[in-house]
């Protein structure tokens, strides 16, 4: 089953950068998928247009079952519902504890407040911080940090779970944490695409990597076929 | 049930983004109160001169002196004759004798005078004081009733009439316009300061909006949020407008400077404008937090 579809997909920037081209690829539900490439290859384009961050110019994008490029603007929360997204810096809101930003995910759906503990101390039990749910992001590490906003991507039990450079700002030990993290919510069921800079990461996970170079896929690597290349 | 959830969570969390952004909230409702404060002084003034220039026109009075020399009969036609005509408010009649009554009482010289003469040899002419409903209407009435047999003279304060007239008109027209321009103003002021203190949580919106919720699922509680700061911001307000409109009509004992010019009695008055205040901090606090939302909301 194919959990991502995309056809023919360009994408050009108001101020006339084209970030894609003309591009193809699926991805089967239960992936795990690292798109890499350098700086400006359009890896971050290509995600964003999974969560409906940007707009394809051209081209056909089905995630989950609904198609993307034809989804109105008040009707984007029903495919933001299906998908998980995490980002480099964390985006975690401040103010609120460990236990409210990932709550605060589950509380936009009216859930009984019960079933909201019951999940979230879940989720964080399953990213290893049950122990700081009150503390505030400010208290955590980075590592922790980035493991909090899993727990908040991933506590609707989404289908796809997008993460943008999510050990961008972590050092080599903190980032392989991360990595068993994503991997166990991959063997729990969640397809998982991760856009990375990092190469050993890449090659130590011996997963599905798509190279892209300059808006086009340069190669396809089957899992665990990608040897270092060079980017 | 879920929505009563929802909305629960949606008010609990407007309360939370007031407190929790206190020093941008605060700053919205200061603007709010201040531009208020001003609203308030400006309908209370607007509305004097409008009562004041009511009454003025009210005691208006057109005055048709009959012939020295009319009979009861005739003097019962002409006010029929002027009960005919459309626009009339009241008729009073003053015969010789109380008008007589009336000059000596006001002047010493003038006692004697008319002391000298009675009834018939009096040379006063009885009079029908006549108030009009519209006194845009009263050069055309007093013409009418100028051309009613046994009508001698008709007095109505040409040309200053007209001029208070339209005098009145352009004061009225201006206050008007100033209480509008005012409250537009204050729309567009309360909406910007809101607008910034949403700028600073540009980050909350989009965790929100990529966490799943729907637009107006993020709506609601700024929404909520501009309600509670239109609110808490017509207090001081209105407190202001209750209590010193109270001590100022009581300082001057319910007029200005003369028995001529009377101040709006506080009572309804003040709750009005009360209730006009908070209802202008309301929609303008809710409005300025959805323009400013919406902003956040496209794509």
């Amino acid at each position: 089953m194919d959990l991502i579809r995309m056809k023919n997909v360009k994408k050009t920037y108001h101020n006339g950068v084209t970030a894609l081209y003309d591009m193809s690829l699926t991805i089967k539900k239960g992936e795990f998928v690292f798109v890499i490439g350098h700086t400006g290859c359009g890896k971050s384009t290509l995600v964003k247009m999974l969560y409906r961050q940007e707009k394809p110019d051209s081209g056909y994008i089905n995630v989950g079952g609904i198609d993307v490029t034809k989804l109105k603007n008040s009707k984007v929360y029903k495919l933001r519902r299906k998908i998980g997204v995490v980002f480099q810096d964390f985006k975690l809101l401040n103010k609120l504890t460990v236990y409210e930003n990932v709550a605060f995910a589950l509380e936009i759906f009216g859930l009984p407040k019960k079933e909201i503990y019951d999940k979230t101390i879940k989720v964080l039990d399953l990213v290893g911080l049950k122990g700081k749910a009150k503390n505030y992001p400010t208290e955590l590490s980075g590592g922790e940090q980035q493991r909090v906003a899993i727990a908040r991507a991933i506590v609707n039990g989404p289908k796809l779970l997008i993460c943008d450079e999510p050990t961008g700002n972590l050092d080599e030990s903190t980032s392989f944490e991360i990595m068993k993290v994503l991997e166990e919510i991959n063997n729990l069921g969640t397809t998982i695409i991760m856009v990375t800079h990092d190469t050993d990461i890449v090659k130590r996970m011996k997963k599905r990597v798509i190279l892209l170079d300059t808006g086009r896929i340069l190669k396809d690597y089957e899992e665990g076929t990608y040897k270092h290349e060079g980017l | 049930m879920k929505v009563c959830r929802i909305l629960g969570r949606n008010i609990r969390d407007s309360f939370k983004g007031v407190i929790r952004n206190f020093s941008l909230s605060l700053a919205s409702i200061s603007c709010i109160t201040i531009t208020l404060i001003v609203v308030s002084i400006s309908i209370i003034l607007s509305y004097n001169v409008n009562s004041f220039a009511e009454n003025v026109e009210k005691d208006v009075t057109i005055v048709a002196f009959m012939k020295n020399d009319i009979t009861d009969e005739e003097k019962d036609d002409v006010l029929e004759r002027i009960k005919e005509i459309n626009g009339i408010d009241s008729i009073t009649y003053q015969s010789k004798t109380d008008i007589a009554a009336e000059m000596m009482a006001s002047s010493e010289d003038l006692k004697n005078i008319l002391s000298q003469y009675d009834e018939s040899t009096s040379p006063l002419q009885p009079t029908y004081q006549v108030k009009v409903k519209n006194i845009e209407e009263i050069g055309k009435i007093a013409l009418k009733i100028k051309k009613i047999k046994g009508v001698d003279i008709v007095k109505y304060g040409e040309g200053m009439v007209e001029q208070l007239v339209s005098v009145f008109d352009i004061v009225r027209k201006i206050t008007i316009g100033m209480v509008i321009a005012l409250i537009i103003v204050t729309a567009f002021l309360i909406s910007n300061t809101i607008k910034i203190t949403i700028f600073s949580r540009k980050r909350e919106i989009e965790i929100m909006r990529l966490v799943g919720a729907s637009n107006i699922n993020i709506k609601i509680p700024f929404i909520f949020e501009g309600l509670f700061l239109g609110v808490l911001g017509s207090v001081i307000p209105i407190i202001i407008t209750t209590y010193g409109y109270t001590a100022l009509y009581k300082k001057f004992s319910g007029q200005l400077f003369s028995p001529f010019i009377k101040l709006i009695k506080p009572t309804p008055f003040i709750y009005e404008i009360s209730l006009t205040l908070i209802i202008i901090g309301v929609l303008v606090g809710m409005y300025g937090s959805l323009k400013a939302v919406r902003k956040h909301l496209k794509i």
